[in-house]
């Protein structure tokens, strides 16, 4: 009953968004404000139908209710608790009605927290909003219901069991984190649209598209790290990214939202860049909107690739298709009523964020080409295959984010309108000779070549250049402590925001690096009893036990790691196997964590000279999670700085509103 | 600077980046480009001289039954086969979890002149219905296919689609 209700709500909810398309934006068209008004209701209304049908799904996941088909695929009672919530969306009609739940979200809070936007404004975010929400409930309704029921008297006793790989606390949190990221997009995508259709583009607005672009930001930066992390220790190949195209789906909109992250504060500043901005914001959301069907439709093959339907594929096309034509339609048929922009000179802040969006939308440009040419090539050749690999990505990627991160600490510190570079340099000269002496340490002391001697340097230029706006204003070395201690308690959140999120960068690139420099990797067979040395440790493998889990079984393969002849850990490895889908082993990492990096172990099939054992060495692979959180935190600190900016905004906005009614 | 000349460097400047930036694009598309074949496809390939040996290519089929072994030197060797043709592969490393005999398998590495493959990697990696969809569309069209988890699923989803709910 529950699941037929949760069905019915849903086609509620695609009613009443259709409502909330149709109504306000015909009412802000006309001038209406009671039809105007109705936006924000209705967003509510949807909201409650959406989060009831998405709760009734859980509810039969939790309660193991195989009479429905979507549960039976992908569900089974052995299941621990956590992963019987989380099954819900590890499969293609649930993770839809999770998209739709977080745009849902979103679009209560755009309705919620925007009272100080001009009305016509909110009416028709709310109603490109409500359009968004229209298109996606249609698709699940129409193609990828996940109520569809099994007739009774052919209900199965046990379900199918979930994929085991996605049986994981790191991707059970992933989806909802990288859904809130692309799905946050929307909103700066609504505004967007929204200011074609009034054909009005100022400061106020950038202010009002910032925090929310900040928050997808966050999600999304949080979801991609999560999504690496996993890779890492889950898929026991000991790499962190595999430049595969799902991968890339999230990569894409992540680069374009950082270049909107950074022209919105022009916008906001200068009130320059108007109608490049509006363009990222479609172009963000856009990405978003192909990271879903890239990875929905099962067009490209991935290791990531778990839920694919090429039919649903045709259908989320033709939605990417009215959604991005239909807004580059009227992108190049309004961007002209926006008034033109301020001027600048080239070395200026201005100067520096349009290189940081040039370069940031020429790399999302490459990756993008090389995630689709395969596609392109089978198309245009009646089924050739290629595969654009690790080396077009690492050589284009590569050479285009490296002057990225050169300019990386000059920007911030370089004044609008214009800049004085020397000045600029001067003041970073210590974050200069301290990048210099960390890669001679390192190359010394390890050997690097040059290429890696370069990255370091690079990397450490970046973490350190990110301080010098923070040390700067926090008078370091050049005022007493207790003053310099006062101004690092009163320092406003979005320079701790920017701070850490370009330390975060530094850190990452570091990470980068470092890690697949100086991996270490030992591949053999073993025999129990028998030693490996690895990067100054000694392995020694003792030998396979059967263990049980909750719903799996599993060899167990332990090891004693041995540093300068003395025990530091025993750890274990294990190859499990599923309840449910038979056959289908998952690989668990032994992972020891140390000062200078992780030591992985992976165990193999069994050879008739032993089981084969994976070791590596991931040097200061960490930095890779730490710099990746610390970019978070700089989101989160920013937002709840941001919180306090946009009350000014409604202030000086309100006061607009009470001239404009005198 | 006039206002006007500004936009124009600038425009200028644009220009001659994105040509740079396209100039990378392409060149490292020409360079890095893999191309995947069956063992029929990559004969016939050889035959027409589109490729040669020490060309990188990827190599994908099912692993033929029987077929694996290991030798002394920690090297494996298996048969990448379509059924129609077969191709000795060697590789020395760790299979990945999903390397069974008789199920698809996709190998990037260089063929010899010999007519062996010599791999580097080998994937196994794809969904739960057991293929790569590289091979799978090439058995396909080879009319071999057989869709594993369609048996596994068909009664009650059939049952489904008939039904009401």
């Amino acid at each position: 009953m529950i699941v037929e209700l949760g069905h019915y709500a849903l086609v509620l909810a695609l009613a009443v968004s259709i409502y909330q398309t149709v109504v306000p934006i015909y009412g802000a068209h006309v001038g209406n404000p009671r039809l105007m008004e109705l936006a924000a209701p209705a967003a509510g209304v949807q909201f409650l139908l959406i989060s009831f049908s998405f709760a009734a799904l859980i509810h039969a996941y939790v309660t193991s209710d195989f009479s429905v088909l979507n549960v039976w695929q992908n569900s089974h009672t052995a299941k621990p608790f956590i992963y019987k919530i989380t099954g819900t969306w590890a499969n293609h009609e649930g993770s839809m009605l999770l998209w739709v739940f977080v745009l849902s979200l979103f679009t209560l809070a755009v309705a919620a927290f925007s009272g100080n936007l001009p009305q016509s404004l909110k009416a028709r975010v709310l109603g490109v909003q409500g359009a968004i929400a229209s298109a996606f409930l249609f698709y699940i309704v129409a193609v990828s219901s996940p109520f569809v029921r099994i007739p009774e008297g052919r209900v199965p006793l046990e379900g199918q069991g979930m994929n085991p790989l996605l049986q994981d606390p790191a991707l059970a949190a992933h989806p909802p984190m990288l859904y809130a990221g692309y799905v946050g997009f929307s909103v700066a995508f609504a505004f967007a649209i929204a200011a074609l259709l009034e054909g009005k583009v100022d400061s106020a607005w950038g202010r009002w598209v910032r925090p929310w672009t900040l928050a997808a930001w966050t999600f999304l930066t949080a979801g991609i790290a999560l999504g690496s992390f996993w890779a890492y220790y889950e898929l026991g190949w000991g790499g962190w990214w595999f430049w595969d195209p799902v991968e890339n789906a999230s990569f894409m909109p992540w680069l374009a939202g950082t270049a909107l992250l950074h022209s919105a504060i022009v916008v906001e500043k200068r009130n320059a860049l108007k109608t490049w901005t509006v363009l990222l914001a479609l172009v963000a959301f856009s990405f978003s909107l192909i990271g879903t069907f890239l990875v929905r439709s099962g067009v490209l093959s991935s290791v990531h690739a778990f839920a694919t339907d090429p039919e649903r594929g045709t259908f989320i096309l033709a939605i990417l298709a009215l959604f991005i034509g239909g807004s580059l339609f009227l992108y190049a048929t309004r961007a002209h009523v926006l008034k033109l922009e301020g001027s600048f000179e080239p070395i200026s802040r201005e100067g520096a964020l349009v290189m940081n969006n040039v370069l940031l939308s020429a790399a999302t440009a490459a990756v993008f080409i090389g995630t689709i040419y395969p596609l392109v090539y089978e198309a245009a050749t009646g089924g050739g295959k290629i595969t654009v690999g690790e080396p077009y990505f690492n050589m284009t990627f590569g050479a285009l984010i490296f002057p990225l991160l050169i300019l990386l600490p000059i920007g911030p510190l370089l004044a609008w309108k214009r800049g004085n570079l020397r000045m600029v340099l001067g003041r970073l000269k210590v974050a200069a000779l301290l990048a210099a002496l960390v890669a001679l340490a390192v190359a010394l002391a390890l050997g690097a070549g040059v290429g890696a001697a370069l990255g370091i340097a690079v990397g450490a230029w970046v973490f350190f250049g990110a301080w010098e706006e923070w040390a700067g204003r926090v008078m370091l070395f050049r005022a007493p402590m207790n003053v310099v201690m006062k101004r690092i308690r009163t320092m406003p959140g979005h320079l701790w925001a920017m701070t850490l999120a370009h330390a975060g960068v530094g850190l990452v690139v570091l990470g980068a690096i470092i890690s697949t420099t100086w991996k270490g990797e030992v591949i053999m067979a073993m025999q129990p009893g028998q030693k490996v040395q690895i990067a100054g440790y000694e392995v020694v493998y003792k030998g396979m036990q059967q263990a049980t889990g909750p719903n799996y079984l599993a060899e167990r393969g332990t090891f004693e790691i041995f540093k300068d002849g003395r025990l530091i850990a025993t750890d274990f490895s294990e190859k499990r196997t599923f309840l449910g889908r038979r056959g289908m082993p998952t690989t668990e990492v032994a992972l020891l964590h140390r000062p200078l990096g992780d030591l992985y172990i992976a165990i193999g099939d069994k050879s008739p000279m032993g089981r084969t054992v994976r070791i590596y060495f991931e040097p200061m692979i960490y930095f890779l999670w730490l710099g990746a959180l610390m970019m978070v935190f700089g989101g989160i600190i920013g937002l709840a700085d941001r919180r306090f900016r946009v009350g000014i905004a409604e202030r000086t906005e309100s006061k607009v509103a009470a001239q404009a009614a005198e | 600077m006039t206002r006007k000349q500004k936009r124009t460097l600038m425009l200028i400047g644009g220009l001659v980046f994105l040509g740079v930036a396209t100039g990378l694009i392409l060149y490292a598309l020409r360079d890095t480009l893999v191309f995947f074949y069956t063992p029929s496809e990559m004969s016939e390939k050889l035959a027409e001289h589109e490729i040669t040996p020490g060309a990188r290519l990827r190599l994908g089929g099912l692993v033929e039954k029987g077929s694996v072994k290991l030798m002394d030197d920690g090297v494996i060797r298996f048969t990448i086969t379509d059924t129609a043709k077969s191709v000795p592969v060697t590789f020395k490393g760790i299979l990945p979890d999903l390397f069974r005999e008789g199920q698809g398998v996709v190998a990037e590495g260089r063929l010899q002149s010999d007519g062996t493959f010599v791999a580097d990697t080998v994937l196994a990696k794809h969904d739960e219905k057991y293929m790569p969809r590289e091979v799978a569309d090439a058995l396909k069209k080879r009319g071999l296919w057989e869709h594993a988890s369609k048996q596994q699923n068909a009664a009650p989803t059939a049952a489904a689609a008939s039904g009401s709910y």
